[in-house]
């Protein structure tokens, strides 16, 4: 092995990275697959990507996508859902546990962990089912897990309505040092709802979900983060009032906090009009105060987290009737351009110092990772961005199995042009 | 006019000798929300010409002769899939009926594919009742074969309301400046979005009525009146359209029970002694006799119930006949 392997000079490039305050000019050094320190000698036989224009960021995290293996492998695989999020420029992926079976004992911990280091071109990070069966009755073998290598909790996909279960299954998480993670829904005030209550599903006909379904749970989980001392994150947050209580909380210094998908501040309920099952995703989207709501929460720091909640599904499984169709849309490889175009360029509620943070060391923070800076040492991980590129969604150049994007055809301002995972080039535009 | 001679090729019936002002372009009807008001006018007036149809000794015109309609029930329903059967018969259409148990659907073949199969047939109606809103749209989007939506979840039943309207036109000599009261069920009520649709655009006044929990007061938007005072109401209203109080919903509480319902919102002897004297008792049936509407005021001389049903034909008829011709160019 040559000295140089798994080694690349990132020169000129402005390099953002929030964790060790830096935005400046510069180059960085990936060697032997580590971040080198500043002054290190670079090999001359190391390859140099010129990044003159370019921003140079520390790998970038996605803290919430389905993979779908095991058992679903006809909607994505952790091979197609790694590339997907390569192409992202994604270097990090932290997987969701509702497949089938569900991620709740240490030996499909183990399956998913061995599959992803022979197949994924990138980290892939499985999370550990909070309740048996993901079925919300009895505490899933939260110790085993974290013992496999499970990074977080959570039953995303269901939310656990016993508040007791919920509690102590908070409690025994803080014995692992584990961040429990929640989809936010309360099932008795959501019933079979499909889409945001509200005008249109009113003129529809379809069920709908208040924003108090998700509202009455954020409140719940303050209240047992509070409680047990156990860090709550909030899942994929659509509605005003839980970026409210998710403030109210954090002043109080409660651990709890919060991510966005970009859907939900790209798109409205208006969306549903031609009953389009691409536009269907759990929670729903929402009308435009509610758009409104989260981007304050982007800007004023309640919100800390980007995420895509990227979920596949296939086309024919899509192409059904409106109330039967599953949840869920494609996120990896739009959502970073969705955020730039939105929250950076067009809102202007976060400058990219901010979104970067926001993709990086808080969710590393959060899950306590040694990853998402660029620290001498650190996992040789880097993303470039191009954040003035324009460029237009193409669903079939996807690198997922899937195609269930209500994207296709979008013009967006900015993108990552390459993505390097310990060294290693996974992808470049 | 007669209807059952040939005419032009683009010319609508309906209109005899006048100039049309509008032309009927779509090959489905899945609801009423996206139609003109001189779409509207158009349906009713060409079910006006139909009507004489019923009454003829022959009751039956050519229009749809070597056509296939195939009469798509997922949802159960006697009525209205009877009352498309016969309109299509008058039309002189071959008709099949499907409904969900006897199809593949329960096999779990996708309604995609078992439209799909129909289509292969050669089908070239297919009217649809469904249990999910948006069902009809599905459909219409991925088929050559006209659509006509025959009721889709809560979403619309755009037939009824057009039989209702040519019922009330019909009756008052036209729509606009009525004041229509929609009571009951709206929440999950595809009548009263179709109704909603249809009279609003034709110039009416329409107040919904019912229980908080079952009127959602976002349908403020689409110009109509919400009250929750059946008896304020009752002295100014041309038109009372009473909804189906739907038993199987009561499984999730929206009022305490039907002795409170009837009590605050049922048309009641009382109550229909406070309408004027001409104003017209509707209701899309099957009815509730002693629930939302007293037995002896459904059968009374202003009840126009039956009416509706016999007026449903004619309507049905038009539907069908515009869909058809719209699609294959085949005009009477």
């Amino acid at each position: 092995m040559s000295t140089s392997s798994n080694s690349i000079l990132f020169k000129n490039g402005r390099v953002i990275d929030p964790a060790n305050r830096r935005d400046a000019i510069g180059d960085v050094l990936i060697l032997n697959g580590r971040v080198a320190s500043e002054g290190a000698v670079v090999p001359p036989d190391v390859e140099r990507v010129d990044c003159t224009g370019l921003v140079v960021t520390p790998g970038l995290i996605d803290l919430h996508v389905h993979l779908r293996e095991p058992g679903q492998s006809a909607k994505e695989t952790i091979a197609t859902g790694a590339r997907a999020a390569a192409a992202g420029g994604f270097t990090t992926v932290v997987c969701m546990p509702n497949t089938t079976p569900s991620i709740d004992s240490a030996s499909v911990v183990a399956w998913v962990v061995e599959k992803a280091r022979a197949e994924a071109c990138v980290r892939v990070l499985p999370t550990g089912a909070l309740s048996k069966g993901i079925a919300g009755e009895e505490m899933a073998p939260i110790g085993a897990l974290k013992k496999a290598g499970v990074v977080a909790l959570t039953d995303d996909g269901r939310c656990i309505q016993n508040h007791e279960l919920m509690r102590r299954a908070l409690e025994y998480a803080k014995m692992f040092g584990l961040t429990v993670m929640d989809h936010c829904q309360d099932y008795s005030l959501v019933g079979r709802g499909v889409m945001h209550e509200g005008y249109w599903s009113t003129v529809l006909g379809l069920p709908g979900w208040p924003a108090a379904g998700e509202e009455l749970i954020v409140q719940r989980n303050a209240m047992l983060a509070e409680l047990t001392g156990t860090p709550i994150h909030c899942q994929h947050l659509s509605a005003a009032g839980s970026v409210r209580l998710l403030r109210e909380a954090r002043q109080r210094g409660v651990p709890l906090s919060g991510e966005i998908c970009p859907h939900h501040i790209a798109l409205t309920d208006a969306s549903l009009q031609g009953y389009d099952t691409n536009f269907k995703m759990n929670p729903p989207l929402r009308s435009q105060e509610h758009i409104e709501a989260l981007l304050e929460g982007v800007a004023d720091g309640t919100i800390t987290i980007l995420a895509s909640d990227h979920a596949p599904h296939c086309s024919f499984e899509k192409e059904v009737e409106f109330d039967q169709a599953p949840f869920g849309i494609l996120g990896l490889e739009t959502e970073l351009g969705l955020f730039l175009d939105i929250l950076v360029h067009k809102r202007k509620a976060i400058d990219l110092n901010r979104l970067v943070e926001m993709y990086t060391i808080n969710p590393a923070r959060l899950l306590g990772l040694d990853l998402g800076t660029l620290s001498p040492n650190a996992p040789g991980d880097v993303t470039v961005l191009d954040p003035g590129l324009e460029w237009t969604v193409d669903r079939e150049a996807s690198f997922s199995l899937s195609r269930n994007t209500p994207f296709h055809g979008w013009e967006l301002k900015g993108r990552a042009v390459r993505t390097v995972v310990e060294g290693r080039s996974v992808w470049s535009l | 006019m007669n209807i059952a001679n040939s005419r032009s090729a683009s010319e609508s019936p309906a209109l005899g000798n006048a100039t049309p002002q509008v032309r009927w372009t779509r090959k489905d009807l899945t609801g009423l929300q996206s139609l003109s008001p001189e779409e509207l006018s158009l349906v009713l007036d060409t079910a006006a010409a139909f009507k004489t149809v019923g009454t003829r000794h022959i009751k039956k015109v050519p229009a749809l002769r070597g056509k296939t309609l195939v009469n798509f029930f997922v949802e159960p329903s006697t009525r209205t899939r009877v009352s498309f059967e016969l309109a299509a018969e008058r039309l002189s259409a071959d008709v099949i009926n499907m409904s969900a148990s006897g199809s593949s659907l329960t096999k779990g073949e996708t309604l995609k594919d078992t439209a799909l199969n129909l289509q292969a047939l050669h089908a070239d109606v297919i009217v649809l009742r469904h249990s999910s809103a948006g069902a009809a749209q599905f459909l219409a989007e991925r088929l050559e074969a006209s659509v006509v939506n025959a009721g889709d979840g809560a979403h619309e039943h755009p037939t009824q309301a057009l039989l209702d309207t040519f019922t009330i036109r019909e009756r008052k000599g036209g729509i606009a400046g009525l004041h229509v009261a929609i009571v009951g069920d709206i929440l999950f009520s595809r009548v009263a979005r179709s109704d909603i649709f249809a009279l609003t655009k034709l110039g009416a006044k329409v107040t919904l009525v019912g229980p908080s929990t079952l009127v959602p007061v976002e349908l403020a938007q689409l110009g109509v009146n919400i009250s929750h005072d059946l008896d304020a109401l009752l002295p100014e209203l041309d038109v009372i359209n009473l909804l189906r109080v739907q038993h199987e919903r009561q499984h999730k509480s929206y009022f305490p029970s039907l002795g409170e319902y009837t009590a605050l919102f049922g048309l009641t002897k009382a109550r229909a002694n406070r309408l004027q004297k001409d104003c017209l008792v509707m209701h899309p049936g099957p009815i509730n006799r002693g629930v939302e509407i007293d037995s002896d005021v459904a059968d009374s001389s202003r009840s126009v119930i039956l009416e509706q049903v016999t007026n449903g034909l004619a309507v049905r008829m038009a539907v069908l006949y515009l869909c058809n011709a719209a699609r294959s160019g085949e005009w009477l």
